[in-house]
């Protein structure tokens, strides 16, 4: 009978793994259609124009237009923040204005004092509405999205080729003032600027006032080309009052002064832009693409004629943002910007045919040509880098291309002005064009961030619905037909794709896959999950609600700015809100205090198990304290190490410790901070040294793994070290040494790196630490009480460890079971030393042969991960670690003292407060190690450790820097099987002292216990990650829906968009580990199998 | 006989509530220039000592501390001394507490220590009242059938509603409201005394509703 139990109660290896690969893939899924319609992408075009590109082909006929006069020598550019194009009309009728109409009344009478010299437009801008890509989106004439590939996420400076940059290679003086925005975008490329901080929202006033005090003087001078001033009040008017304030009236009116008395100042040959960057909602926000943000203002003004047909009704109503770049460009004679998308405004150019009347510049056909040419060899150089462009619009717009070039030439030949005809082609190509590109660039896609929610929420539902029911999925194996559905329902949808629309779009067909297959799952286990929950009241542990209590406010904590740019504090709160309650609930549920009597009233039926003897209780309250106590210091110290966010302003200092030692001026600081360093590497490589040497894993002579213990982790620290000190040397001292140290810095990064690489090889290859020692044949008296052993390890362990983890009893048992059997199986077992004298075995390691290898791991990927870091971190990588074994106690003593230790009922589920305090100190030792959910925060100097000259290729450096952002996620997530061992590694301890008898070896066997119990060690290891899978998933979720609600809020993209990307990008590295780390347990679980076939060859029958 | 116990405790706590008005009030009247943002230590202490006094003299008069084995002078100082002492640590305690959280270390440090003074007169001064220095009698009211009178179920209320009340009191520290209570540790103060009031109120009210289901043990 027990012969069948263990062959049908084997560990469902496979289909654990299967179950969390099609989970990953599903919140995989969802991410990737939601960030595929809320981040828009373009790949940059980081080449510029020239004077010799514009050239007309038919060089000679026509002067090139650089090197003439332009209609315009100077220009002034007034932006006004968040300027509707409302705020800018006047109606004489409305007797009664809103604080935000009628109060710009100088455009209206410089427009019907003469229609030639003033027009006033509808400025459409492209979505996303936000300040910083606006002013991107109408220096580059380009639509640009949040993530423009190829831009440096380091600093914001535009790379594209821009007005700015044509202005100074032109030799144009230009003078900025204003938001300091600009400062960022276009570092050094002012010839004077005068930028005041933009940050703070509600300060109507220092931008504003800044700039007219300098503005008047500034017109006055000689120095100057092209003068940009920006106020920011209007904008910061809305965010803080809405248009509808009085404050509006005032900063409206304020500007009226401002525009009338510029006017004032200007001269004939200068031309004046007035425009909106954006408009605003009702509520005075921006960002999204709804009408109200996008129709901003623009005003055009010249003392010279500036609309040489001013009788033309064809005035367009609606300009697009883009389209300023081209026309600003041919009026102050500069080539067009390389990326422009836009077109020049006609009507501003003389039509073909007529007298220029002494003007300068283009006429209309010569200005479109220009343009069409530009915009072809854009959409040309674009198409063969990206493959966004759809190709059959690609062909159409080329033939349009054609046509458009073959005519113009032509009519140029003739020696005819233009026909209509043609301008309208022209400027339809042009539509056209921008029209594609803003099809594929900047649109958010609601449906697919639609599905991509659903489908995040109906993953997470899963996974809770997996940690709650993974027992009754594991023993019906139902994974297979959530499978078949998904990729069958995928490769309908494909089919039916290619067949209406004649290409394939991936995103649904995978979203129709992953949905299908969540529903079929849903739908198959509705029943039971309500039949469970009813079934099964109260988990076992009361914490469950407390631990989802603090797990939403962190989710509700990503909804708000504030708490996301403070979000390193807020993770900390919460960490220890909950580390805190746990003692206090475990005290209010009695715990905590020894049972006054033994007699007290126990609910019937209730565990068998007996309670805790009360010293016991005593001990496990003082280890309690003592891993809250370290808790508590490494939360109170990994405060220390927090970086500053941008918008925490001057009140945040960066930690001290973030800095590379190189960088470290006071050479006595320097020495102290590689020492403290130096302090904590030693520790961090001793304190797991020392954890495998208690419990007994460094014995086995042979074994890899051991190997990779003894020896490569320690290798990989000193060389760590020595890396450190190469590197912190400052470069001028040592100068006879340059060489030395520079192929030190390259060789000693790299050596750590194989020694580790080498270490997790051998480790994989070999998971096992035991080691078994056959003993002399016991004397027959010790049949149920295997003797102390007498063997000594070589490593010096200490005789107590030798006592209480070595798991000699465990074999003995192991013999019994298979001596209670067929006589046969007694013989095979007694082969090597006769029928009578059993052999005495001794397995050193046994009891943690689970932990062992992924404490191991942990240790060597940790020591590389700070390898990444800068020097001064390592304290931080101590502290965690000290955190992690904190929480894995605090969780063991819980467990212990709560009495579910030897209950089998329960299996070994992990509850929630763990899992949630595990993950909460991943996010924050992301904090504490420096990084931040911000690109300008990336450590870049991760991608040049051990390749001190730089890659050739990304993906190494990727990897290094990937590696480096989310440390902590990596390491708690390979760690996070840890805490389904901790309470069996720890159980030895209160059933130790003094009581050695023959049931109490019944209790230790520590991690062997999972090997009893297959079935229910599978249903928690799916369990255990599914938990963690579901807190993490939740807070994605969370972000998710920060970044689709808030999307027109001020702050998202400087705080949420940023904020998705890391936590998704978290999520996928962090569940790519996990899965390394069930993997890894699942290989020892083979190899264990193995290994006991090899000692019982029998047992395999 | 539960209906007096109750009422007794309704009154009494009616009266300690109402100190919290009159050590808000009193100084409005007495000091110029008094607000609750801008004189918030003042105000603080003010609360905190008024607590304290009418706790004692409450507690005292209706006579439930704990008994007292002997009666001798000496013990009763020494029990006094070690009751202030207790109140100390427990300050210290709240403080370190309040540290852990996120509340800075050097800086502010006296606003700090004055959250952590009000936060030991509104729960630990309680329970010396109640029971004395000693804290395994403390540690066993805060367990789920530790409580062996309705005094001790009001202590457990109060308690647990003046800690929850300074947790959410610093909800709103980081958002960028800029209002004047947002400044450290007004919020948390304020909380801790609502949350204190509260629980003041409610633990009568808990306890007449839950009067049947309620069985003490004798001590
Ligand atoms: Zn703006
Ligand atoms: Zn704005």
């Amino acid at each position: 009978m027990r012969r069948t139990k263990r062959g049908t109660a084997r560990m469902k290896r496979l289909l654990v793994l299967g179950l969390l690969l099609w989970l990953c893939a599903l919140f995989y899924v969802g991410i990737f259609l939601f960030v595929g319609g809320f981040l828009l992408v373009r790949l940059e075009v980081n080449r510029t124009s020239t004077c010799e590109d514009v050239l007309s082909p038919s060089a000679g006929s026509q002067a090139d237009f650089c090197r003439t006069q332009p209609r315009f020598r100077r220009a002034v550019v007034l932006i006004i923040d968040a300027l509707k194009v409302d705020f800018a009309r006047y109606d004489h009728s409305n007797l009664s204005p809103r604080p935000y109409e009628n109060k710009l009344p100088v455009l209206q009478e410089l427009v019907s004092l003469d229609r030639s010299h003033a027009g006033l437009f509808t400025f459409q801008a492209d979505p996303p509405t936000t300040t910083m890509q606006r002013i991107k989106g109408f220096t580059t004439g380009s639509l640009p999205t949040f993530i423009d590939v190829g831009n440096n996420f380091a600093s914001s400076a535009i790379l594209e080729d821009n007005l700015i940059h044509q202005l100074g290679q032109a030799g144009k003086r230009v003078v900025f003032m204003g938001d300091d925005t600009w400062e960022n975008l276009f570092p050094k490329k002012f010839h004077r600027s005068l930028p005041f901080p933009s940050f703070n929202v509600k300060d109507l006033h220092t931008v504003d006032n800044g700039i007219l005090q300098h503005i008047y003087s500034t017109m006055k001078g000689e120095d100057w080309d092209v003068l940009i001033a920006h106020f920011l009040g209007v904008d910061h008017c809305g965010h803080r009052y809405g248009p509808d304030h009085p404050a509006m009236a005032d900063k409206l009116t304020q500007m009226n002064g401002v525009i009338r008395s510029v006017v004032e100042h200007l001269q004939n040959d200068t031309l004046l832009v007035v425009m909106g960057d954006h408009g605003m909602t009702d509520t005075g926000d921006h960002g999204g693409e709804s009408a109200k943000e996008t129709e901003a203002a623009l005003f055009l003004y010249s003392h010279a004629p500036l609309f040489p047909a001013p009788a033309s009704q064809a005035e367009p109503p609606v300009v697009p943002q883009t389209d300023l770049v081209p026309t600003l460009a041919l009026l102050l004679g500069i080539p067009i910007p390389y990326s422009s998308v836009g077109q020049v405004l006609l009507p501003l150019f003389p039509p073909p045919g007529h007298p220029q009347g002494g003007r300068s510049g283009p006429d209309q056909s010569e200005a479109l040509w220009v343009n069409v040419k530009q915009v072809n060899r854009f959409l040309q150089t674009y198409s063969s880098m990206a493959n966004d462009i759809p190709p059959d619009r690609l062909s159409e717009l080329r033939a349009a291309f054609a046509y458009v070039s073959s005519a113009y030439l032509a009519s140029v030949q003739q020696g005819a002005p233009a026909s209509p005809e043609l301008l309208r082609s022209m400027q339809a190509y042009l539509t056209s064009v921008r029209d594609t590109c803003r099809a594929s660039w900047a649109r958010f896609h609601p449906l697919k961030m639609a599905a991509g929610m659903v489908l995040l929420a109906g993953a997470c539902l899963l996974c809770y619905l997996l940690s709650e029911l993974s027992s009754a999925v594991l023993t019906e194996g139902a994974l297979r037909a959530p499978l078949v559905a998904g990729v069958c329902v995928g490769v309908c949808v494909a089919v039916a794709q290619l067949a209406s629309q004649g290409h394939l779009d991936a995103p649904w067909c995978l979203a129709a896959a992953a949905g299908s297959s969540e529903v079929l799952f849903l739908w198959r286990h509705r029943r039971r999950a309500t039949h469970s929950s009813k079934s099964r009241p109260s988990a076992p542990s009361q914490l469950v609600g407390a631990a989802l209590l603090v797990l939403a406010l962190r989710c509700a904590s990503l909804l708000s700015d504030s708490y996301v740019i403070a979000e390193g504090r807020v993770v900390t709160f919460l960490l220890c809100s909950l580390g805190l309650y746990v003692p206090l609930r475990l005290n209010w549920d009695g715990h905590l205090l020894p049972p006054p009597s033994p007699d007290s009233q126990k609910p019937p039926g209730a565990l068998p198990a007996i309670p805790l003897p009360a010293w016991a209780v005593r001990r496990e309250g003082v280890a309690l304290c003592l891993s809250l106590a370290v808790l508590a210091g490494s939360l109170c110290l990994s405060l220390a190490l927090h970086a500053c966010r941008e918008e925490q302003g001057a009140s945040c200092q960066p930690s001290a410790f973030l800095a590379p030692l190189a960088r470290m001026q006071d050479e006595r600081l320097r020495n102290l901070h590689y020492l403290l360093s130096l302090a904590a590497l030693a520790a961090w490589t001793h304190l797991l040294y020392r954890w495998l040497r208690h419990y007994g894993n460094l014995n086995a002579p042979g074994a890899p793994a051991v190997f990779a213990a003894r020896w490569l982790l320690p290798a990989a620290a000193v060389l760590t070290g020595l890396h450190w000190a190469v590197s912190a040397t400052p470069e001028d001292s040592f100068r006879s040494l340059a060489e030395l140290i520079r192929l030190a810095q390259s060789v000693l990064p790299r050596a750590a790196y194989a020694a580790l690489g080498l270490g997790v090889a051998l480790l994989w290859l070999d998971p096992l630490t035991v080691f078994v020692k056959h003993r002399a044949p016991a004397s027959a008296s010790t049949h149920h009480l295997p003797p102390p052993p007498r063997y000594r390890a070589s490593t010096g362990i200490s005789p107590q460890a030798e006592l209480h983890h070595l798991i000699p009893q465990l074999y003995q048992r192991i013999r019994h079971s298979l001596e209670d059997g067929p006589a046969s199986a007694a013989e095979a077992a007694g082969g090597s030393s006769g029928q009578d004298g059993r052999p005495a075995v001794e397995a050193y390691g046994l009891g943690t042969v689970y932990s062992a290898p992924l404490v191991l791991l942990v240790g060597l990927l940790g020591t590389g991960v700070l390898l990444l870091h800068p020097e001064s971190l390592a304290p931080a990588f101590l502290l965690m670690l000290l955190e992690a074994a904190a929480l894995l106690h605090i969780h063991a003593t819980c467990t212990t003292l709560s009495g579910q230790q030897g209950d089998h009922a329960t299996g070994f589920r992990v509850p929630w407060a763990p899992v949630v305090l595990w993950s909460l100190a991943a996010c924050q030792f992301f904090h504490a190690t420096g990084h931040l959910p911000t690109f300008a925060s990336l450590q870049w100097g991760a991608a040049f450790v051990g390749f001190p000259d730089g890659h050739t290729g990304t993906l190494l450096p990727a990897t290094l820097v990937t590696l480096n952002t989310f440390s902590s996620h990596i390491l708690f997530a390979l760690a996070c099987p840890l805490l389904l061992f901790w309470p069996l590694v720890t159980e030895v301890r209160c059933n130790k002292s003094g009581r050695s008898g023959g049931e109490e070896s019944e209790d230790v066997v520590m991690e062997m216990r999972l090997r009893e119990n297959p079935q229910q060690f599978s249903s928690a290891l799916l369990q255990l990650a599914a938990r963690y899978l579901f807190v993490c998933g939740a807070q994605v979720f969370a972000s998710v829906c920060a970044a689709a609600v808030l999307r027109r809020h001020l702050m998202v993209w400087q705080v949420f968009a940023p904020k998705l990307m890391f936590e998704a990008s978290g999520f996928l590295v962090g569940s790519v580990f996990l899965l390394l780390g069930v993997a890894l347990v699942l290989r020892v679980d083979v190899a264990v199998s193995g290994w006991f076939k090899r000692l019982l060859p029998d047992a395999s029958r | 006989m539960w209906d007096t116990e109750i009422r007794g405790m309704a009154s009494a706590h009616a009266i300690i509530a109402s100190s919290v008005f009159m050590a808000t009030i009193l100084p409005a009247i007495l000091l110029e220039k008094f607000s609750v943002y801008g004189m918030h230590l003042v105000w603080l202490y003010s609360v905190a000592g008024s607590v304290a006094v009418v706790n004692i003299a409450v507690f005292w008069l209706l006579g439930i501390s704990p008994p007292t084995k002997r009666h001798t002078l000496s013990y009763k100082i020494s029990r006094l001394v070690r009751s202030c002492l207790y109140f100390l640590l427990s300050c210290l305690f709240f403080h370190t507490v309040v540290v852990l959280y996120g509340a800075p270390l050097l800086e502010s440090a006296l606003e700090t220590f004055s959250l952590a003074v009000l936060l030991s007169s509104m729960t630990t001064l309680r329970c010396l009242c109640m029971l004395g220095p000693n804290v395994q009698a403390w540690i066993r009211v805060f367990s789920r059938d530790g409580a062996m009178s309705v005094w001790d179920t009001s202590l457990q209320i109060t308690t647990g509603c003046s800690v929850l009340g300074a947790w959410l009191g610093a909800f709103p520290i980081p958002l960028d409201w800029d209002r004047p209570w947002q400044v450290w540790p007004i919020s948390c103060t304020l909380g801790t005394t609502v949350g204190f009031l509260t629980g003041l109120l409610l633990a009568p009210v808990w306890i007449h509703c839950h009067r049947k289901q309620l069985i003490y043990k004798s001590k």
